[in-house]
């Protein structure tokens, strides 16, 4: 179903396949609030793409329209060249698509491990009763899902903290709980709500270096938000920029970080 | 029975120690190593299978005999195979500090010309790559972990798997050189060449051949009775010789079962699942376990902590004396007896201490009240006496015979002399071969009779012929009035206070002693927090008013003690300062041992110094630091410089002691 053409290689040696999704005139309203307005951009397979701009320029609704949790009144979302029709939370799951969330949403009374498992939900297939009596089938299956989730907890380097109760943990390390959760559902399409937001320098070169390994590992499909510009312009193949809903910049990083508009939007202009 | 076919007298390599294990003990756990949260477990037998499918995977790349194999990376059992195999096929296992940087490295691989670096991940394939250009012998890089090496070019480059697999292939065709090269080795054969840390100058590659290592191993073991079924928990650097030791010697005489943590931080946690029955630390970990202890008591329940403090006072009061096999009262026992189930148990369990039959700690000094406390709980913690150049042992404590300020008798065959200016010399089976490719630093520390310069200052004690330690030969001075100058001695009593990490004495040769100090930021971190106290940086925390105050309270104690000691009463520290940065390894301060590199810091840090002595109240300086990545940057600071208490001292002039 790939629309394969414009696949290419990038510098680091990645290949980029076609586009996984794409968003054609997009336009959300909340009420009388243009949150979006006719914005088109495309994610392709295997790049990471960014989503940047000023506070209330529209990036989360953005990323809540790509993950189908609010549906455009204007415009379509087409998935693998297919337009996607409304859809509850666990079918966007399903359809390989998981995310991680601006301010964090995990079980703070729960371990780091179970929080990780439940990311595995999707993949559990039998039911509650067999589940409580953890006999033979159930069994097996958590087995199975526990390895994946060992292998994710080995690769973000979270070992140390298996057992912890989410809530002792400080605010860096829930956030690599929360990426551990979302890869656990071994997704197509990763979307991550500004994963760097309150870290301090080196935390955000751990989450950079994480990003960029999941990327590269397992060829996830990455489409960020972000703030740190210096960040988004080093981990990135193409940014999108948004200002006031509206879309004013689309490339890559040298392109945007030379477009007229975006130095505007981010640093101002005068009136004088 | 295969023991009996090869005879003691076979037994003069570590491969060949390796297939006595495999045949006599098949099916006893050699490795375990805790991997996705599940204990892997590798019996002696899959161990040498695994370990010749490396040698020949390393005879097919092409390694020589005398061809140095660099290992870096954290313990894993495959790093350990990695040394074996190497000696197995005639070469010599060189392990690095893992945590060296790039130029660190450069230096040991270009000294000792390695052809074969084996590594353990990406982070210090990284390195060896950035400096390979520097390397005119280096030719092939093994690595362990996959992650991230895939788009890595491979000519030079192999997975640690694919040589064991291609070792396994070419079995038929290469097992005949394997157990040719296997039999050439002997007594006499270097086993291993360990890079001292050097806290001046250069570091030295100490050859130590197999009669050095069994020797000491075997010597070792018969003295503190170890069995088969020892477990250790090996998380100390590989590089490190007391590492190579315990972790391959005495296991591979004794054909115990090294234990390899899932990370370096889930320590903690592995050490209490595997609850070790032999256990070595350096006394920093003692400390922090303590430390750790103290405060989740503050936190527990009332009654709980009326219990702990209890039976802890009841447990200072006999405990060590029920250890040392020493008579107790009928009543002092059984209440001992109570603890131990209450309290002492379940708090060794907790710490991961349940079965220790023997521990050892080493390195430095340990605080009396530290060491005490371990023992009271009934830990046969102890403490020895050792350095490379002798394969670990000089001296050690004999069960029943353990004090806090000795390091214990000569270790079995080793011969100590005093010198004349006090130095310690030791001759012994363990007295290492040679610094490689120095001949005169060889000649400087080893006659022609095999003694040995330890380069540290000490004495025998009267009476118990134990030996205690005063400080490195060469740091003793003295003062300018004719007074002996020892630093160490000084510093270890400041250290002994949970919120100073580090201190440095100056005073050779100079009218009166000042001293540099180093908070330690978990202990005074935790203390600003339950008082309410707001801080920064740890820059902004060290120059706290309240955090000068209370380790002034500190050096005023120290001062006291120190001028009971007539010998050393001189050393009283009149002033001080709280450094704006920890000493690190990576601005060369300290070694990647933590030994402070004192002439360094006395050129680095001169202005501090200056100040200290002309009597300014303040001082302000920049600080270059180096970052872990190897970019530097520079602090700013204004120090305040501390007065504390001095006590009078004691008239008579010490010479004639």
């Amino acid at each position: 179903m790939l629309d394969n053409t414009g696949s290419y290689v990038t510098e680091d040696g990645r290949t980029i396949g076609g586009v996984v999704m794409e968003m054609k005139n997009i336009t959300l309203r909340f009420g009388g609030v243009v949150a979006i307005k006719d914005i088109s951009f495309d994610i392709r397979e295997g790049e990471i793409r960014a989503i940047i701009g000023p506070n209330g320029a529209g990036k989360s609704s953005m990323l809540n329209v790509i993950s189908g949790f609010y549906v455009p009144q204007e415009g379509e979302v087409l998935f693998h060249g297919k337009k996607r029709p409304p859809m509850k939370p666990f079918e966007v799951a399903r359809q390989g698509i998981a995310r991680t969330f601006q301010n964090i949403a995990l079980f703070e009374g729960m371990s780091v491990l179970d929080n990780v498992m439940t990311g595995r939900l999707n993949y559990m297939k039998t039911g509650l009763f067999a589940q409580a009596l953890w006999k033979g089938k159930a069994e097996a299956e958590e087995t199975a899902n526990r390895e994946v989730v060992e292998k994710i907890i080995d690769f973000l380097e979270i070992q140390h903290i298996r057992k912890t109760p989410v809530a002792r943990l400080p605010y860096g390390l829930k956030k690599r709980v929360e990426l551990a959760r979302a890869l656990a559902a071994e997704p197509k399409l990763l979307l991550l709500d500004e994963p760097m937001a309150g870290m301090n320098v080196e935390e955000k070169e751990d989450m950079s270096r994480f990003i960029l390994d999941v990327n590269d590992e397992f060829g996830t499909t990455i489409a960020l938000i972000e703030h740190d510009m210096g960040v988004v312009m080093d981990l990135s193949d193409r940014v999108v920029v948004m200002d006031y809903g509206k879309k004013i910049g689309d490339g890559t990083p040298d392109e945007v970080r030379n477009n007229q508009d975006v130095i505007d939007a981010y640093l101002g202009v005068s009136h004088d | 029975m295969a023991q009996m076919q090869m005879g003691a007298e076979g037994l003069r390599s570590l491969p060949a120690l390796l297939q006595r294990n495999a045949a006599q003990y098949a099916n006893a756990p050699a490795y375990r190593e805790k991997e996705f949260g599940i204990w892997q477990c590798w019996t002696w037998a899959e161990a040498a299978k695994e370990i010749e499918a490396l040698a020949l995977g390393l005879l097919n790349l092409g390694v020589n005999e005398g061809d140095f194999v660099a290992i870096i990376g954290r313990n894993r059992p495959y790093l350990y195979w990695s040394m074996v195999a190497a000696q197995a096929v005639g070469a010599v296992p060189v392990p690095l500090y893992q945590d060296a940087v790039a130029e660190e490295m450069a230096y040991v691989l270009g000294h000792c010309g390695a052809r074969f670096v084996i590594v353990g991940d990406q982070e210090q394939a990284d390195k060896v790559i950035e400096i390979q250009d520097q390397l005119h012998q280096f030719e092939h890089m093994i690595y362990l972990d996959p992650r991230g090496m895939r788009k890595y070019d491979h000519t030079r480059l192999h997975q640690f798997s694919h040589v064991q697999d291609q070792g396994r292939a070419a079995r038929d065709e290469l097992i005949g050189e394997l157990t040719a090269r296997q039999a050439k080795l002997d007594y006499d054969s270097t086993c291993v060449m360990l890079y001292t840390s050097g806290t001046t100058g250069k570091p030295k590659g100490v050859v130590l051949s197999n009669r050095n290592v069994i020797q000491s191993a075997k010597n070792s073991a018969e003295f503190d009775n170890l069995t088969q079924a020892e477990n250790i928990l090996s998380y100390l650097p590989m590089a490190w010789v007391g590492d190579f030791i315990f972790s391959i010697g005495q296991a591979y005489w004794c054909g115990f079962c090294v234990n390899c943590p899932e990370s370096a931080d889930t320590m903690m946690t592995d050490l209490r699942e595997i609850g070790p029955t032999y256990f070595f630390a350096p006394p920093r970990v003692f400390e922090g376990q303590l430390t750790n202890v103290m405060i989740r008591m503050e936190d527990a329940s009332a009654l709980k902590r009326k219990m702990f403090h209890y039976f802890l006072a009841h447990a200072k009061k006999v405990g060590g004396d029920i250890l040392d096999g020493r008579s107790v009262g009928l009543l002092d026992r059984a209440k001992y007896a109570l603890g131990n189930l209450l309290v002492y148990g379940p708090l060794k369990d907790t710490l991961g201490y349940g079965r220790i039959r023997v521990g050892y700690t080493a390195g430095e000094a340990i605080g009396p009240e530290i060491f005490d406390f371990y023992r009271s709980l009934g830990i046969n913690l102890k403490q020895l006496y050792g350095q490379t150049e002798a394969t670990v042992f000089i001296t050690v404590q004999p069960d029943g015979e353990v004090r806090a300020d000795t390091v214990g008798v000569p270790a079995p065959e080793v011969e100590i002399k005093i010198g004349d200016n006090g130095e310690i010399y030791y001759r012994s089976p363990g007295t290492f071969v040679e610094y490689y490719n120095n001949p005169e630093s060889t000649a400087s520390t080893k006659d022609a009779e095999g003694w040995v310069a330890t380069g540290d200052a000490g004495f025998f004690e009267e009476g118990s012929g134990h030996l205690r330690i005063i400080d490195r030969a060469k740091d003793v001075g003295k003062m300018a009035d004719g007074a002996m100058f020892a630093p160490k001695y000084v510093e270890n009593k400041l250290k002994f206070y949970p919120d100073i990490l580090e201190a440095v004495l100056f005073g050779n040769g100079r009218d009166r002693c000042v001293a540099f100090i180093n908070i330690d930021l978990t202990a005074v971190g935790n203390w600003a927090e339950r008082n309410n106290i707001a801080y920064a940086s740890y820059q902004e925390l060290a120059g706290h008013p309240q955090v000068l105050a209370s380790i002034r309270e500190h050096v005023n104690e120290v001062n006291k003690s120190v001028a009971e000691d007539p010998m050393l009463s001189g050393c009283q520290v009149h002033r001080f300062v709280v450094l704006h940065k920890e000493l690190d390894a990576d601005d060369g301060e300290m070694t990647r041992t933590r030994k402070v590199r004192r002439r360094i810091v006395e050129e680095k840090f001169a202005d501090i110094i200056n100040a200290l002595y002309d009597g300014s109240e303040k001082v302000s300086t920049v600080t270059e630091v180096t970052y872990e990545d190897g970019r530097k940057g520079s602090i700013r600071a204004t120090l305040t410089i501390v007065d504390a208490e001095v006590q009078p001292v004691a008239a008579q002039k010490v010479a004639a002691e």
